[in-house]
Order: C-alpha cells, then structure tokens, then sequence
C-alpha cells in the first residue's frame, strides 16, 4: 500500500519543530508500524535527510520504550498494543497517518519522537518500593499466603509498562494511572501493606512535582493502555491516599 | 596457562559456596563508603547487583543504554524461574536441579557454579516475594508452580506469561530504594564505550551521553559487566533491538578472555519470519510446551495443499499427523530440551514438512489441552461434559488464564487465532551461554572486572534450560558478586578516589572519539543495517543450528570481508554532538562484525556436537548430537591478540566430581 | 485549650497538605460536587410540588426563604459550595492546560473518552452563565424584598412569581438549553465523584446506572416544570 507520513520533527530539547510530509510506496500490511519507520528511515537516509529518531526495544510489546502518537492516539489506532505491536493491516492504502511524540510538560520532547521520560523513574524512586533488604534472609516465600483474587489484582496492576501512553492520551496530562498501578500493586499485598502510608503520600507529591495534570477520570487512560490497567487502581489510590493524609 | 584458574574452593561440591562465603575477604561497612563500583547494564544481574551493592554500602554508579533501567530486556522474559523449592512435593532437591542444569547443558558448564547457583536459587523466590512480585498462586494462597523442558519435576515460579518483567521491576524497585538514598547514581541513556585499566586493573568506563552524545569518564574501583548476551550478531533474534555485545567485547579487546563464542541456543518456539522487513522475531514462552504439542503434516500433499491454502491444519486427521516429538522422544515429549526440540524442527522442516510458504513452520497446537481442561471444567462445575461447545468454551477461558497474553500478542502479529487454529512456530536465536570467561568469583581475566549474568558464560555449558536465565540473573546479582567482589575490593581500601584525569583515561577517551567521528566522516554507501542484516544471514546459514567445517570457514572469510567493506562504505548520518542513533547502532555493529568472526572459528575448533552447538561431522545414526568428552570436556577462552583471527585459544579443563558423565538422553 | 487548638490547627494543616494535592482537589471537587447534587434534589423537589399544588409550594418555599437556619446557614453552606466548586474547577483547568505546553496537532479524543468528560469546562461554564440568570430572576429580588426594602411578609407570592418568570418563551429557552449542559456535566461528574473519592467496586455498575439515571431525570424535570408553566399561563 501506498501511505503519505505526517511527521514531527525537531531537532533537539530546544529546536522549534514542525510536522513534515512524507510520502512512502508498497508499504506490506505484515509489517508492524516500527518496520515500516525503519524503512522510511532507510528511504530518507538514501536521500541525505536525517533518519527520524524515535525509542524503541524489544519490539514485543513488554519494555515500554516505544512510545507515538499515531492518527490521534496513543499508540495507534488499535487497542492493547504498543507503537511496535500495532501492524499496517490496521491502515488502508492511501492513508494519511500522523505520528507525533508523546507530549506533556513532564515529557520533554529530546528528537524528533523520543521523549524524555525520565519523570516516571523519579515516581517510582520516591516510593514504589517495599523496603526490604535484599540479602536473601527474609522468611520463606510460603509464609504468608495471599489470596489469589488479591494476588491476582497485584499481578494485573503490576503488567504497567511504563510506556506513558496514558500521559499521552490524557486531555490533562495526567499520570494517574500510571502511579496507581505501582500503589496499588503494592497496597494489595501484605509484603506492601507496611510502609502503604508513606508510599502512597511521597509518591502522589513527585507526580505533582513533575508537572503532570490533574485527573478528571475521562477514562482515556484506560482505553488507550496497552497493558489494560483498570481505573479501579485510580480509585484504589484515591482512597489509599485519602486515608494516608488523614492519619499521617 | 596460570592466568585461567577458575579458583574453585576445594572441598565437596554441596559445601564449597558455604565455606568459600566463610573465609573470602570482607570490606568494613565504614570503608565501603570509600568505594566506588561501576555497573554496566540494568536487566536482572546488573539491576539486582547495583540495588544490594548499593545496600552494602559501595557508592554504585550504573548504566544502562535505554531510557530507563526498567527497560532492560529481561522484561521480556516470558516463561518462569526455576528454584529447588520443591514445594509440590515431587522430589525436588537443590541437588536435583544442579543434575538436571549441567545434563541439560550437555556437560559443558562448571560444576561448582552450577551447584552453587541451585543452592541460592530458594532464596531467589524468598526474596522476590518479600519485595512484593506477584508470582501466580493456587486457591490456597501459596506459590504455583509449572513444569519445563528437560526435567522431570514442577519447580518454575512464574507469573503469567510475564515472569521477567515482574521479576526486573523487583529488581528495579530495589534499586529505585538505593536511587532514592542516593547510593546510586543512574546514568540513563549512556552507553559504555570502552574500558579503562590501570595499572592491569579494571578502573574506570569511557562513556557516550546518547542524548548530547558527550564523552565521558568515570572511575571506580572495579567495573562490573551485566551488558546480556550477544544473540544480535544474527541479526534476526527475540534480542531487543539494542542488545549488543559491545560491552563485553571492549573489555575482551582490552583483556578479558571470552569463552565458547559459539555456544548458542535457538529457541524451538518463536513466530516465524514473514518477510525481508522483519526487523526482529518473538519469542512465545517455552510454557507452552506444557499444554502445546508440536506437529507437522504426515502426508507431503497435505504440507503442499495447507501451503496453497487448500486445506486448513484443523481438518488434518488425527492419524494423519506427526507429532515427531512425542514420537522420538516418548519420555520427554513435548518438552524436551531446546537444542534438541529446535533441531527436531530443522529435521522435519528440511525434509520439507515445513507448514507455511517458507517452509520454515511447525504447529504448536492446543486442541487437545483445551478440550481436557474443558473437561476437567466441566466436572468441577457439574455441567454438561459431553457438549462439546461448551467444553472447548471452558477449555479455552482456563488457556486463557495460564497463556492469555501470549495467545494475544500471537495473533496481533500473525493475524491468527490460536484458539481456533494450531500456532505456527519456527527455531529463532534466542539467548547466549557463551560469553566473558569468569572464574568462581564472576571475575573476568582483568582484575577489578567483573561480568554477571548472561554476559558471563558460565553456568548454562552448551545449552540453557528453560526459566534458568532469571534464575542466574538474580543469583549472581543479588547473592554472588556483592560477596565475592568484597574478596577483591578488601585491598582497595587505601586507595582512595580514582582520577579521570590518568593518561589511561585520556588514551581510552582519545580512542572513542577518534572512532566515532571515522563514523560521521565516513560518508559511505550503505546504511549499518545494510551490514548488520547481511552478517545475519552468515551467521544463520552457517553458524546456525548445524554447523560444518565448510561453512565455518565460508563465513570466517565472509565476515572478514564484510568488516573490511563495512569500514570502507558505512553510511552514519548526523553529527557526533547530537542524540544520533545510526551512530549508536554503527559502533555495536563493528563488535558484532569482530565477535561473529570469533563466533565462527570457535565453532570450527570445537569439530563434536554439544547441547546448541551441532556440528554435522559428529552425530548418531539417528541425528543425535554426539559429543567428544575425550577432547573436548573444556571451556574454550579465547584471548584477544590483535584481530579475531589472531586470538589465542586457552582451556578450562571441566573436571565433574560430583556427575557422573553420561550420554544425554530424553528419550 | 491551648491542646485542643493545636488539635483543631494540625488538623487544618493536614487539610490543607490534602488540597494542595492533585488528589486532594480532585476530592475536594467530587465532595463539592455531591453537596450540589443533594442541593439540586431538594430545589427539584420543592419545584416538582409548584406542578401539583400552589398552596404546598408556597407554604415549603415561605419556610425555605424565613427559617434562620436555612437563611444563615444553608444558605452560605451552599453559596460557598457553588463558588468553590467552580473557582476549583477554574484552577484545575487552568493547571491542566500548563501541563501540556505544545498541543497535538491530530488528537482523536472521541476515541477514548465521551464527550461530556472531554467538556466538563464548557457544559460548566453553560451552568455558570445560568447561575447567574437564576440569581438575577430570583435570589437578587427575593434578597431586595426581605432584606432591602424590608417589604412585609407574604407567604403566598411565590407560586405567582414563579408562573410570572416562565412567560417568556426567551428565558425559558434558555432554561431548558441551561438543563441540557446540566445534564451533560452531571452524566459525567455525577457518577465520576464517585470514583474520585475511590469508590470502584462491585456497585459501581448500580451506582453508573442510578447516576445516569439521575442525570437524565432530574434535569429533564426541571425542563418539564418549566414547559408547564410556561404553557399553562396561556
């Protein structure tokens, strides 16, 4: 298929950038999205331009580098994948596709569609940790059974990738979801239960810090995770921190 | 032959790591502070090594090349972790597992490692859960456990099809604890670009800020390299994109022996290539293997109408279908080790059963695991087990719960639904038992330098099993090297703080950019991964999963010629100044095109087959591996000499005291 | 004494450190939000009685507009929740537009999310300019004619009022517009509050259903009460 490539370029942190079109020929629907950059890239390398920057890894949906906003969304048009998942089957021939960088204050844009998503590991440095020593001598995994539905919800709060899409997808720029997959996570199981005062409070105060946006539970985020995080986190963290500012 | 002792303490093999924790050299908490330590690399050994060095008190400086520590490619580890917990009661024992890890390995890894990795494997899982992974439980609220290839017990951990993933973000919460105290310093986007010794010991790293691309230095008093495996050379693997070898091909050209190069494991169970586009192949966890039986066509007009799209596997017949694995291998099965389920697939695929257009696809099919879970449903809910809709309905909700996100990610990529029709999957390069030689002490050759986890080479001999890797990760990381490194670091603490200003730094600093900027000025023809793609395909046809004299020396010679053309004609846009990516992908490939070359003459040196390295001069009459223990029961280490044609090949003679060694057999 | 000051001054410190948090105001809005909503069904009801009995309406409205309570009390109670709940959702947009400094220039918002939460500024900012028509019609008066001109009580004159405020086809267009957008926010904000102060659990779906509901009726109520008058004084 044939696509034309609306694309934002800039040239570093503090360049002006600005959407340029690109026009791409026999294009395989088996490609995934980031295939078919790589051959763009090699398109435009032929032709002297700047190949465009843009984070990606393992390319199978788990390390949450690849990021995009393609068409709109987060991710692409397609729902629970990521940028590297999402395959051109989903584009008819002809297309115009747009694809920007994630954006939001605390997301500073470095080239092109890498950004900086730095923000996040500050979130989880302030907090998203049980603090247990990692000498080995803790008591037996066994000891303490834990409810499989509540280990469960631990588990699927825990999938986040960190990927930011729904920073990205937020009209508020909004790390809600992100941080409550790591309270919550935490908050379900006993191991987390301890510290699930302070946790709650250091975490939520860097969100704010870093500039991100105030929920107001479109639900964007949920939709648009590749990893389907449920807003009940939100929910669960809004509590969690309701009752940490009241007692402490 | 002095500078290859693997100093393995003396004493029976089940007490040697008790003894050895009890004696080796200690640093004082007090001067710990005094003590710098360089980690390169931040999947689960570098993560879990910075986080508990970091605890002990060193100041850890680490690097990873990614955005962000989390994003190491351990996430991507599907399947599980394997640990002597023996909590299903099936016979389970530390020594158990240390048999099953070296028979498995084809009796090419180091005893005592071996043992010593299956003792600290318990503590592993403790560990993990005190730190809140969430590891799959049963209704009883205790651990769940699944089986793997090559043994014949359930001792692998897992949670859902997302073991790494849960496991690094344990290790990464650790470290984010140690971030936040400030004992250590994160360098995000920074990729090693040389090490620095002075003196004979491992003192510093030259880096690149892959953001402004600045060069710099940084000093410590030993460097530990946790950079992973080098399964890219093929280009084509379930590596992430930016795994590389560059790490731990640096320290190599400046010292440090690396061993059995060509051991390699191809993973039986990945999606098959779809076209020249593809840009790199996923993994679909070896777990499957425990419900999935793998099958091709008995009939060749039944593979030639499937390939015309005439006819659907689902309306093959039962009797009309080769479920070879079952077949060769009736006590092992479906899970037999990976070498062996890999080069079964070769074997039927060659002989032209291949199920897709390539011909390069086997089945991976769930029909019959849906229906007895179905089943099995149906009894527990007093339903109807005889209507079939509803069986497989049932069968279909329990596949989902074990495997859902596997059985997603299939069909987002193939455009398939494995719950109606069997996978297609095809061997894929997938994970490196080769790698820095160390000795018992995870010490490289350079003093002060350390290489752990996959980067290492060894624990895993000629062939992984299945959920080891986490296991090893972990182990070295979180319980190994924080000890054995005090042993070194005790006389290190008068030494006070390393300058970058040393002339060695100077002289590693000057070589870095002098090759870069050869890069940018280049202005050549090709892009890099026009090379990259190209060593690819010599690595797979000739060093792949079998391997012979001829084709060795083809690809010796080819790779050396492509290396002298990729110098000549590489294309690197930009600047250096500037986050440049091509200039990034340009240096991990020239290591790439020096490591294939070594890669090749390993393989050519060893002439008998073990475990993933098959050589086609030495095999049974029935298309076994056969292996040389007269000859070859050592680990190759190669020495950097100049070139990779040049290096010296020293040997670590393998001695098992404990194992009997014996031909490995599943069937 | 001076313990029980500190107690009360921790306490408020502690309050603060609430509302000075993305999440605190987020509660604070959800909390403010509810009050309004039990406000709004008690006007409702009170209006609903003017439909089946001039003399219960005007008997309900004389105690509403002269018990002290009401008057001192509720009164600023509920002038301060409006105020708070729209100056704190002015502050919250406001913070929300910094946070994203370059716009998208293609963002498919109908994608992912409905569009009475994408627009809960504009259908507020509807309801505000209604507010202050709903002052003008009958808090300004009813405040001049108890408080300003000090005209003597009378406990029949409110139905008439009322009746006499619907008889322009103009203003009662734009009541029934007004209570569109207050649909529209309520859709959203009403069953959102709920989430905001982290209730998400095996009700929610009953609590989605009666708030929509609600959302729907109520305001549909009101259009109807005043469509009867306005029809009936012909």
């Amino acid at each position: 298929m044939n696509l034309t490539l609306k694309v934002w370029r800039q040239a570093h942190k503090n360049a002006k950038g600005k959407m340029e079109t690109y026009q791409m020929k026999e294009v395989s629907p088996d490609m995934s999205f980031l295939e078919m950059m790589d051959v763009l890239n090699e398109q435009l390398m032929a032709e002297g331009i700047d190949p465009i920057a843009f984070d990606h890894d393992c390319r199978e949906g788990i390390c949450g580098m690849c990021s995009m906003f393609i068409n709109g969304e987060a991710h692409g048009p397609d729902r629970l994948v990521t940028t590297c998942q999402l395959h051109m089957r989903k584009f008819k021939d002809g297309d115009t596709i747009t694809i920007e960088p994630f954006r939001a204050k605390a997301f500073p844009v470095i080239k092109d569609l890498t950004v900086d998503r730095s923000a996040f590991d500050r979130v989880q440095q302030a907090g998203g940790f049980v603090s247990v020593n990692t000498s080995g001598n803790t008591q037996d995994a066994n000891a303490i059974p834990i409810d499989k539905h509540d280990a469960d919800k631990a588990f699927d709060a825990a999938t986040c990738i960190g990927c930011g899409a729904c920073v990205a997808t937020c009209k508020n720029a909004s790390a809600m979801l992100f941080v409550s997959a790591k309270v919550s996570q935490y908050a379900l199981l006993p191991q987390g239960k301890v510290e699930a005062t302070d946790r709650v409070l250091n975490m939520v105060k860097q969100m704010d810090e870093e500039g991100f946006g105030n929920c107001t539970n479109t639900g964007a985020c949920e939709v648009e995770c590749p990893k389907g995080i449920s807003l009940e986190n939100i929910a669960r963290m809004n509590r969690e921190y309701l009752s940490a500012s009241l007692k402490g | 032959m002095a500078k290859l002792d693997s100093k393995t303490p003396k004493g029976p093999v089940a007490e040697k790591w008790t003894n050895h924790k009890g004696k080796i050299n200690l640093v004082s908490p007090a001067n710990k502070r005094l003590i710098d330590v360089i980690v390169v690399g931040t999947g689960l050994a570098g993560a879990s090594a910075s986080a508990t060095l970091a605890e002990l008190g060193y100041n850890v400086k680490t690097f990873c090349f990614q955005d962000s520590p989390r994003r190491a490619h351990s996430i991507a580890a599907q399947g599980g972790i394997n640990a002597a917990k023996n909590y299903q009661g099936d016979g389970d024992s530390t020594y158990r597992l240390f048999y099953d890890t070296i028979k498995g390995g084809d009796y090419r890894s180091r005893e005592a490692n071996v043992h010593r990795l299956a003792e600290v494997s318990t503590n592993i899982i403790d560990q993990c859960v005190a730190q809140g992974v969430p590891f799959a439980r049963d209704y009883g609220g205790l651990l769940d456990n699944r089986s793997f290839g090559g043994v014949l017990v359930s001792r692998t951990f897992y949670a859902k099809g997302q073991t790494g993933q849960q496991l690094l973000l344990g290790a990464y919460s650790a470290m984010n604890r140690q971030i936040g105290r400030g004992k250590i310093k994160m360098y995000n986007r920074h990729e090693m670009m040389d090490i620095v010794v002075v003196d004979g010991k491992a003192r510093g790293i030259i880096t690149r800020n892959l953001v402004d691309g600045k060069i710099e230095r940084h000093s410590a008093h030993a460097v530990v390299i946790a950079s992973g495996g080098y399964g890219n050379v093929f280009f084509l693997s379930t590596n992430a994109m930016g795994s590389n070898v560059s790490a731990a091909w640096k320290i190599h050209k400046k010292g440090a022996y690396f061993a059995n190069p060509c051991f390699t494991q191809i993973h039986p169970t990945c999606i098959p290539v779809s076209g020249d586009h593809q840009s790199k192949l996923t993994l679909m966890s070896e777990s499957l293997r425990n419900d999935g039986r793998i099958w091709v066509p008995k009939k060749l007009e039944d593979v030639k109408a499937i390939r015309e799209g005439k006819l659907k596997p689902t309306e093959i017949a039962e009797e009309n279908r080769d479920y070879y694995l079952e077949r060769r291998y009736p006590a092992f099965g479906n899970l037999v080790p990976r070498d062996v389920a890999s080069r079964a697939a070769k074997e039927r695929c060659d002989a032209g059963y291949g199920v897709n257009k390539t011909g390069e696809a086997v089945y991976l099919d769930f029909a019959s695991a849906i229906m007895r879970y179905g089943k099995e449903q149906a009894h527990v809910k007093g339903l109807d087990e005889n209507n079939e809709a509803l069986v497989k309905k049932l069968g279909q909700e329990i596949v989902k719960a074990k495997y859902g996100n596997l059985f997603q990610m299939y069909e987002k990529i193939v455009d398939q639904n494995p719950y109606e029709t069997p996978m297609m999957i095809y061997p894929a390069v997938h994970y490196t038992m080769g790698g820095v030689w160390v000795d018992y002490n995870l010490m490289t050759t350079i003093p002060g330098c350390y290489a752990i986890g996959e980067a290492n080479f060894s624990d895993h001999g000629a062939n992984r099993l299945g959920a080891s890797a986490l296991m090893q990760g972990l182990a070295d990381g979180y319980f190994v090297l924080p000890y054995t490194i005090g042993d070194y670091l005790a006389d290190d603490i008068r030494t006070g703080p390393i300058s970058t200003d040393l002339p060695e730094f100077e002289k590693a600093e000057a070589a870095v950019k002098a090759q870069i900027e050869g890069f940018i000025s280049n202005k050549g023809s090709h892009s890099v991964d026009y090379y990259h793609r190209k060593l690819g395909k010599i690595m797979w046809n000739k060093c792949g999963m079998s391997r012979n004299e001829k084709g060795l020396k083809e690809a010796i010679k080819e790779i050396q010629e492509l290396r002298e053309d990729f110098y000549k004609n590489v294309n690197v846009p930009g600047n250096v100044n500037e986050f440049n990516e091509q200039l990034a992908k340009a240096g991990r490939v020239a290591d790439f095109l020096e490591l294939g070359e070594l890669f090749a003459k390993d393989a050519l040196e060893r002439t008998e087959s073990c475990g993933g390295h098959f050589r086609e001069e030495s095999q049974t009459p029935e298309g076994e591996a056969l292996r040389d223990d007269e000859n070859f029961t050592f680990v190759s280490a190669w020495e950097y000499k100049g070139a990779p044609s040049k290096a010296e090949l020293h040997k670590e003679e393998l001695k098992y005291e404990e194992i009997e060694v014996k031909t490995r057999s599943y069937k | 004494m001076l313990g029980l000051y500190t107690v009360i001054l921790n306490h408020k410190l502690k309050l603060m450190t609430l509302t000075a948090s993305s999440i605190g105001r987020k509660v604070a809005m959800a909390l403010s939000g509810i009050f309004l909503v039990l406000f709004l069904t008690q006007h409702f009801s009170i209006n609903l009685l003017s439909v089946f009995s001039e003399s219960l309406f005007n008997e309900v409205s004389h105690f509403m507009g002269n018990n002290p309570l009401v008057q001192f009390v509720l009164q600023p109670v509920l002038i301060f929740g409006v105020l708070f709940h729209f100056i704190m959702g002015f502050i919250l947009e406001f913070q929300n537009a910094k946070s994203r400094t370059v716009k998208y220039s293609n963002y498919k918002g109908s994608a992912n999310a409905s569009w009475m939460s994408r627009n809960m500024i504009y259908s507020g900012i509807v309801i505000l300019s209604f507010l202050g028509l709903h002052f003008y019609d009958f808090w300004v008066p009813e405040m001049k004619y108890k408080y300003v001109e000090v005209l003597p009580l009378n406990p029949d004159r409110y139905f008439e009022e009322l009746v006499h405020k619907f008889e322009s086809p103009v203003r009662v267009g734009l009541y029934v517009l007004s209570f569109v957008f207050l649909s529209l926010h309520l859709l959203h904000g009403f069953s959102s509050s709920f989430q905001s102060v982290g209730v998400n659990n095996k009700y929610s779906k009953s609590i989605k259903t009666f708030t929509k509901a609600f959302s729907i009726i109520v305001p549909l109520g009101f259009v109807f009460i005043a469509l009867f008058h306005h029809l009936n004084a012909f």
